[in-house]
């Protein structure tokens, strides 16, 4: 049995009704706490994958990288942030200056409202939205539209190569990464983050999709990475060939936001490689089970509370390390040519995903026990 | 009325002004650049639309198909197409649109006729929200079967008909003189770089 875990919003709108306030008031009042705490969670969570990036990439070529902005140079990025801010906002004499000005902004929004359905705990997320990871496919399409826009509206050859290489790029790992969800999605009967991840809680790390989804899992994270433009895919700002791709123009903070977006959405696609294939909020062991071996309700309003943070504290973990691994690669390996890269997408992951499907359908069938039948 | 009809109806209004003004914007203005951008619009603000009738699912597949593929496709194509050409000046201009401007008042007269005479069943079936993604599967795999997989005969036509369109050029074989063609890229034998420096 699922335990309830903590409910905030309950809790908060009985203070409220308690206070005098209608259900509805108390919901108005309640709806933009979570909201404005995941925008701030996400900013923060780019700030901290920006010092990994720099400290990391450091490590990597045995340098030191920043360390005088803070302790272990941790401020470093709130300089560059605050640079940014601060930088004169160019717009080129000849560019068309609205969708200039749209393009970026068009790129921001999808990911941050992505974060919709990334759930932390049983009811620490801000919808539960049945459509779900559904949701996030759909979100995450919107994203070429606005690097087309703004590589168009810089009114130069680079720049336009780049948007169409980027919506390129995108549109073709869009194909199976949806379909190595869909796997997931047929193994656990529902589109919703929050039953994806109960479905993998059952036996703590025995349980976790990645033992049933192995060729699923490498093929999501190859076209996460891809989606992100990160390298060794990040041929759109492939600076060898195209300066930076739809940056070219782009300075002060309509370029932070693509900084910005670049960041979150690696965020974004750690966690949900983590919910989908690392059991979410889950621990190793499951916590229920550890409560019972100490002789505590899982009811109980302290281990609820325990609950809870675990379940943060794992959530991100798992991220973590996965933006680690992001960040490693990013550094060991060369940038493969666009051929290549479609080659790789159209080719060999297409058909690799198709295969996972039928393989996990024809799993289903045969062994339901195992596969959420 | 409460917050949440008055937020509903908020949403409807700003929704179906974006609709119809995107709409107008696709089909007149001359830059064809931000139709194709404003055609995005339309499609989100549809999807809105699905969103405020409990049709979450629709709503997510409009994004995905309409703006995510369909609009960035247009995109694509005209921006690969972007060629810079003085196009002739049409004679009677002014004819060809006062007659196109009555074809579509015409029709949009028809339309009007339509949603007035019909007898809107208000309000309609109940929404069944969540549950609209399994039912919607059942009806494709069973009596909507036949027209799901003659669209999918349709698309795979259409993908065939894009690769042949364009592979055109590249035959292993000259049409006209039968004769065997080399397509192969023409590459420089290698011979590295440090090994030649020292010779030399």
């Amino acid at each position: 049995m699922v335990s309830p875990g903590l409910d905030l919003e309950l809790s908060f709108s009985q203070a409220l009704q308690g206070l005098g306030l209608s259900p509805e008031a108390a919901r108005l009042l309640w709806l933009p706490l979570p909201m404005l705490l995941v925008l701030v969670a996400a900013v923060v969570g780019v700030l901290v994958s920006v010092w990994l990036e720099r400290k990391i990439s450091a490590a990597v070529q045995q340098r030191i990288g920043p360390q005088y902005a803070g302790a272990l140079g941790i401020l470093q990025p709130l300089a560059d942030g605050l640079k940014l801010l601060f930088k004169e906002d160019i717009i080129p004499a000849r560019a068309d200056s609205l969708l200039f000005t749209l393009g970026p902004v068009l790129v921001v929004i999808p990911v941050i409202v992505s974060w919709l359905i990334i759930p932390f705990g049983q009811n620490l997320l801000i919808s539960n939205v049945g459509v779900g990871i559904f949701l996030w496919i759909a979100f995450s399409s919107i994203q070429p539209i606005g690097l087309l826009m703004s590589g168009y509206a810089s009114n130069n050859k680079y720049s336009l190569l780049g948007g169409l290489r980027a919506a390129a790029q995108s549109i073709s790992y869009e194909i199976p990464l949806a379909l190595s969800v869909l796997a997931i999605v047929m193994m656990s009967n529902s589109l919703s983050t929050v039953d994806i991840v109960d479905q993998q809680t059952g036996a703590g790390i025995l349980s976790w999709n990645i033992w049933r989804q192995p060729v699923g899992f490498l093929i999501f994270w190859i076209c996460a990475l891809a989606e992100c433009e990160r390298l060794p895919f990040d041929l759109p700002e492939a600076e060898e060939e195209l300066v930076a791709g739809y940056q070219t123009e782009y300075a002060g903070m309509k370029f932070a936001l693509f900084y910005l977006a670049g960041y979150i959405n690696l965020v974004l696609s750690a966690v949900l490689v983590s919910v989908l294939y690392l059991g979410g909020w889950g621990f190793p062991i499951p916590v229920e089970w550890l409560a019972g071996w100490l002789g505590q309700p899982v009811d109980a309003p302290v281990v609820q509370v325990i609950t809870g943070s675990v379940g943060i504290v794992m959530t991100v973990l798992k991220a973590y390390l996965l933006v680690f691994v992001a960040i490693l690669l990013r550094w060991t390996t060369p940038r493969v040519r666009i051929d290549q890269l479609l080659d790789l997408g159209w080719k060999f992951l297409l058909p690799l995903s198709l295969v996972n499907l039928l393989v996990t359908a024809a799993l289903k069938l045969a062994f339901p026990v195992a596969f959420g039948g | 009325m409460t917050i949440a009809t008055t937020t509903e109806l908020i949403c409807f209004l700003v929704l179906s002004a974006v609709v119809v003004l995107g709409a107008l914007g696709v089909v007149l203005l001359s830059n064809i650049v931000y139709s194709a951008f404003l055609l995005g619009g339309v499609f989100t603000a549809v999807a809105g639309l699905y969103l405020l009738l409990n049709a979450s699912f629709v709503a997510a597949a409009q994004i995905l198909v309409y703006v995510g593929a369909i609009n960035v496709l247009i995109l694509f194509a005209i921006m690969l197409v972007n060629k810079k050409e003085d196009l002739k000046a049409i004679a009677n201009l002014g004819v060809r649109r006062a007659v196109s401007g009555g074809v579509c008042l015409g029709l949009f007269a028809l339309l009007v006729r339509v949603v007035v005479t019909t007898p809107w069943n208000l309000p309609g079936p109940p929404a069944v929200g969540e549950e609209a993604t399994a039912r919607i599967g059942e009806h494709l795999f069973t009596d909507y079967l036949l027209p799901f997989e003659l669209a999918s005969v349709l698309l795979l036509m259409a993908m065939i008909g894009a690769i042949v369109l364009a592979r055109r050029d590249v035959l292993a074989k000259d049409v006209v003189t039968g004769e065997t063609a080399d397509q192969a890229l023409i590459e420089k034998a290698r011979t590295p770089l440090l090994l030649e420096r020292r010779s030399s």
